[in-house]
Formats: C-alpha cells, structure tokens, sequence
C-alpha cells in the first residue's frame, strides 16, 4: 500500500495511511499515516464495535490536519486489550496462510454460485 | 494494566515465516527519501474522502481474488451494506473480518462521520484489492496508477488507506 500512498500523493490527492505494523509502515514511508497497535486483520478497529471503530476511523482521519511532515505517523492511543500478551503469540506465528492457488478464492461456495451466475464483473478490473 | 510490549515487528515475522514454509523471502520497498506531499485543499469537514483496501475484500456477486500476486482491482459502491462484504486473503486471519468487514473496509464508519459533518461526504465509489503482492514493479506500473486515476476521477480530496 506504501506505494500506492506514494504514487496518488504525487497525483495530487492527500492521503492518510492507517497501520497496524509500524515496522512496515517506517520502511515503506508513506505521506502520513496513523498506526493502531492491533492485531494484523483490524487495521479500522474491532468487529461490531461501532462507536469504536468511528472513534478510530475519526482519530486517524484527524491526523491529516494534525501532521505537517512528510512520513509522519500519529501514534493512536488504543490497546487491543489490558495486557500485550497478543503479541507474544503474534511473534510465535501460528500460520493463518492458506494455500496459494491462481484461481478465485471465494469466502462461500453461495459467493462462487452468485459470481458465475452473473457471467461477468463489469466492477472487477482485471490489471 | 499488564505488561506492555513494543509493537510486533512483522517484516521479522514475515521473513521468518515464509523461510520456514520454503516460500521467497518477501521484501516491502523501503523507501528512504522522503514521500510526496499534497496539502490538504479544503478542511476536513468539506473533504471526499474515497476508501482504499487491501484486506482482499469483494461484493457478493463480484468475483473473488486468487492468491498468486492477483493485482486486480474490486470497484465497490460505497453504499454498499456490510453485510454484502466477502474477504479473500492468504496472508491474515479472517476471522474477525467475516464477522464485521468494517474492520478492514471500514465503509460504516466513514458514513456515520458524513452523517455527522466530521467530513464532507463519501466517494461514491471505494477501492478494493489483495496486498501481499510480490512484484514491486506490477504494483507500481499497473495498480497504482490505476487506483490514483479512479480516485482522480472521483474528485476526491483525501484518499483513506487501509491496508492490512
């Protein structure tokens, strides 16, 4: 996404980056980003959590007016819980990666029923 | 309050990982000179603010993304109900995503901050691909561009990106 960040700043339009890995954040160096220190897969906040995620969302989008240097992060001020003892486990790793197949991954076999059954995808953009 | 950890260092944990599981090491670019830099046009609260993803996130009824440095491209009505949100990921655990999208698409926060004037309305039209892919190079001569004139086109005036 770093690059993408880079390349539509460049195009003229602001962006603001929000993170959960600040070590990939730092490295690829977007505009201005906002990192939450969550667990990878809650980049915007928990699930169901609606006043939660608003309060993040709201946080992060703030950081645009707040940053004025180029590759500045605003440190957001949650915690996914009390303790840290989530990233103990997410520095062990268990692997949450699936296999790697070059045909479409659908979350259901109804999604994969629906997508044939339109016979096309005018909004997909194949690259 | 228990014990507080830094922040986990997935560049680490990633290079690790795809070691053990025999795959190519990836490498995010790392980008020493400093980013580009647009000053916001307009305050906040009178800004477009049009969504991009990378959690792997299609509409029911598109097609899915495959998992082999797929580069393509979900255009995603921002009216879209959450509940219509799919994920399509190798790389991070689902779960929580399935349960409520928002948390990697978070399309149900930024109507509520429209709703209140906290900003100035939602691009009509969000952005979804699958990050993790290999090929620095196919990301910067096919995707981003593409998404930086999608977005130009929309006339937004900040791009919120949330990779995952």
């Amino acid at each position: 996404m770093g690059l993408i960040a880079r390349q539509v700043e460049a195009d003229g339009i602001p962006t603001l980056s929000m993170s959960s890995a600040l070590s990939i954040t730092r490295a690829v160096n977007p505009p201005r980003a906002a990192f939450l220190d969550y667990p990878l897969g809650h980049t915007a906040g928990k699930p169901r959590d609606v006043v939660l995620q608003r309060e993040i969302v709201a946080a992060a989008l703030a950081a645009v007016e707040e940053l004025d240097r180029p590759g500045a992060v605003k440190i957001l001020p949650w915690r996914w819980s009390d303790d840290d003892e989530w990233k103990r486990e997410a520095m062990l790793g268990g692997d949450a990666r699936t296999e790697r197949s070059a045909e479409p991954v659908y979350q259901s076999e109804t999604d994969r029923r629906l997508a044939q059954d339109r016979g096309g995808c005018p909004t997909c953009v194949f690259l | 309050m228990g014990t507080r950890r830094p922040p986990v260092d997935h560049i680490v944990r990633t290079r690790d990982l795809y070691s053990s599981l025999g795959h190519e090491p990836y490498r995010w670019v790392h980008h020493g000179t400093p980013p580009p830099w647009t000053r916001l046009a307009r305050p906040l609260r009178e800004c477009r603010v049009g969504l991009v993803a990378s959690g792997g996130v299609y509409r029911a009824g598109q097609i899915a993304f495959h998992h082999r440095d797929d580069v393509s491209l979900r255009v995603i009505d921002s009216s879209v109900p959450a509940a219509e949100l799919r994920t399509s990921h190798f790389a991070y655990d689902r779960t929580d995503a399935r349960i409520d999208p928002n948390v990697v698409f978070p399309v149900d926060p930024l109507r509520s901050l429209a709703t209140a004037g906290v900003i100035g309305d939602v691009s009509p039209r969000a952005y979804a691909f699958m990050g993790g892919i290999y090929s620095a190079r196919r990301v910067r001569e096919t995707l981003a561009p593409e998404i930086s004139r999608r977005l130009a086109a929309d006339q937004v005036d900040l791009a919120l990106l949330v990779p995952v």
